[in-house]
């Protein structure tokens, strides 16, 4: 892999492998939350391309991940679609959105950008509302079993075996992530970086700021549909929860945990703030109240989250 | 019933609704102007602005007017209060940076929806009119309270301008919002200034929503839909006129009224939020501002 140093692939790698090695130590509850953690923390990869490495802050991320969701979910649902073409359907809705909102939306910066994305994504909430008759709205749908079968070259896999849900979902995350890794090192992700640092400049140096920072959008659109429909297709669940405020603000909020503009970063925020969320959740009912917290602490005291700030300290190396 | 009724009363309560709206963006839009700031708390300090109004009100027996009027002065200043240490305690220290600022609301927001649930329920409740009077109108009879919130607001409105263009603190506050730098050459305590209008633009909004309380009732998620609306005024009217607010919370609010009388109300929020967002796309400056210096 050019660009990627070696130290940074076999770090990779071995948080991969580590993942792994947990689907046989991990006890049976944990073992389905990392089963989760995994597929939204590809969301959170997702949204780390636009906001930590592009620097575009983007309140309407859900709209990404619940077009993947709905893509995959309403094709199985009510077309009867298999596995994989569905799977297909949640992408391409993805990045066909995100492509389309990109192109509306990067006309405005900074604030502007937030609020327009911040209502496009309110805009798609309340669509999901109105077709209530083939989303069935708040309440949601549940996908049958029988329809969440997996084929693969030899066997079946259904995906609704605990085991098999978790190597699936360890599968995106590893293609993901490693896509990114590339990504970040290569000319498109330093350009990227270099438009969030000063765009003025890089307008000046010939390139071609509105087109890449589209493309940013549309990787980043297609990294949130996969979450999405991967979702739809493991958890077996599609409702317009998913498409709400909240699963904008939560990305950003693990983005931040983990370190913005950091390949690492955005699977350690995730899997902390499920867990602090759990754990909370077991003594509380608060949890909005530790998300809040959360936020505001670490604009305050911690905001380069905590990949960003080993690699500031200890590893500059850190991708 | 004919058209005629149908739309007399859409647009009666579309004026209240537009004069609830406007008093809650001018608190937006004042805050957005003089500090450059993003508030996404803005609809938690209006919630928080009924719930208290609701506890207020429920402290005294009697008439239901004292239990208002009590409501009515306490509540925004508490509101004012809690704003104020929000922003000593927060903003301040993230020295306004646009994007850290809008984190710091959403996680404010978060905390203030978190202690409304567990400290108030989950419940909606009423809060008493101060006065209980219906005035005939050619069809039917309308409740004087809602015509007195509209004149309420117009005062408020009218009174802000005054505060604004004719006194000394307002001199102040635009000076701060013309050019930050310079006012404080001028020995303008800036930083003062910033504490103040952030506490007055979330008393403005817990001011609407005491108003609105007897109307609507007070609920720990009511202020979402309100912030986006205010949002929407704010953009339209051009972020930072007072004029253009006024007019946009009328455009937004009797349109508003009129559309989801007659449709289906989740269309037409989805047709105006998807239209304003296209407006700050093509014209960012919104339809009544003057271009971005």
């Amino acid at each position: 892999m050019k660009g990627v140093n070696a130290r940074a692939l076999w770090l990779h790698l071995a948080v991969l492998a580590g993942f792994f090695a947990l689907n046989f130590l991990l006890p049976e509850y944990h073992r389905g939350i990392f089963s989760r953690v995994m597929v939204l923390a590809v969301f959170a990869l997702g949204y780390n391309v636009a906001f930590g490495y592009t620097g575009l802050l983007s309140l309407g991320h859900a709209m990404f991940f619940s077009a993947g969701l709905y893509g995959a979910g309403l094709t199985i649902y009510h077309l009867d679609w298999g596995v994989w073409p569905a799977f297909g359907a949640g992408l391409v809705a993805g990045v066909a959105l995100a492509v389309v909102v990109g192109f509306l939306a990067l006309r405005t910066t900074g604030v502007a950008f937030m609020i327009v994305t911040l209502m496009f994504a309110q805009v798609f909430y309340l669509t999901t509302l109105y077709f209530t008759t083939y989303t069935r709205g708040e309440e949601g749908l549940v996908l049958p079993q029988a329809s969440r079968v997996l084929p693969l070259p030899g066997v079946e896999v259904s995906l609704t075996d605990p085991a098999a849900r978790y190597m699936t979902a360890l599968a995106l995350l590893a293609i993901v992530l490693l896509a990114l890794l590339v990504l970040v090192r290569s000319s498109f992700g330093r350009a990227l970086v270099a438009i969030r640092e000063n765009e003025e400049r890089m307008r000046m140096l010939g390139y071609d700021v509105f087109t890449n920072k589209l493309a940013a959008v549309a990787v980043s659109g297609l990294a949130c549909a996969a979450a999405g429909a991967a979702y739809a297709v493991l958890f077996g669940y599609v409702g317009s929860g998913f498409a709400s405020i909240q699963y904008s603000i939560l990305p950003l909020l693990w983005v931040l945990l983990g370190g913005a503009a950091t390949t690492l970063g955005p699977i350690i925020g995730t899997l902390f703030m499920f867990y602090v969320v759990d754990t909370t959740s077991s003594y509380t009912s608060a949890y909005m109240l530790v998300v809040g917290l959360a936020l505001i602490l670490l604009v305050l005291y911690f905001p380069k989250g905590i990949v960003g700030t080993v690699r500031e300290r200890w590893l500059p190396w850190l991708p | 019933m004919a058209f005629g009724p149908y739309f007399l009363l859409a647009t009666l309560e579309g004026l209240v609704m537009a004069a609830v709206l406007a008093l809650m963006a001018l608190g937006l839009s004042l805050v957005f102007g003089v500090m450059r700031v993003v508030n996404v708390a803005h609809g938690e300090f209006y919630m928080l602005g009924a719930v208290l109004a609701w506890w207020f009100a429920s402290l005294v027996s009697g008439h239901p007017a004292a239990g208002f009027l009590l409501a009515l002065i306490a509540s925004p200043l508490v509101v004012a209060a809690i704003a104020f240490l929000a922003e000593r305690l927060v903003l301040r220290r993230l020295n306004y940076e646009p994007e850290a600022t809008i984190v710091a609301t959403i996680g404010i927001l978060y905390i203030i929806q978190q202690l409304a649930l567990t400290f108030y329920g989950p419940e909606a409740r009423p809060v008493q009119a101060p006065f209980d009077m219906r005035i005939q109108l050619p069809w039917f009879g309308y409740s004087a309270y809602k015509l007195a919130v509209i004149a309420a607001s117009v005062l408020l409105m009218f009174a802000t301008w005054l505060v604004l263009t004719r006194t000394k603190t307002g001199l102040i506050m635009r000076a701060t919002q013309s050019d930050r730098e310079t006012a404080q050459a001028f020995a303008i305590p800036v930083d003062r200034v910033y504490a103040g209008v952030f506490a007055a633009g979330a008393g403005l909004a817990a001011l609407a929503a005491v108003l609105i309380v007897p109307i609507q009732q007070a609920h720990y998620l009511m202020g979402q839909d309100p912030l986006l609306l205010s949002f929407i005024v704010v953009i339209i009217g051009g972020l930072g006129s007072l004029r253009g607010t006024l007019v946009a919370a009328l455009l937004i609010g009797l349109s508003d009224g009129i559309i989801s009388m007659f449709f289906s109300p989740t269309l037409a929020k989805m047709l105006a939020t998807l239209l304003v967002a296209l407006v700050l796309v093509f014209r960012p400056q919104g339809l009544f501002g003057a271009a971005a210096r």
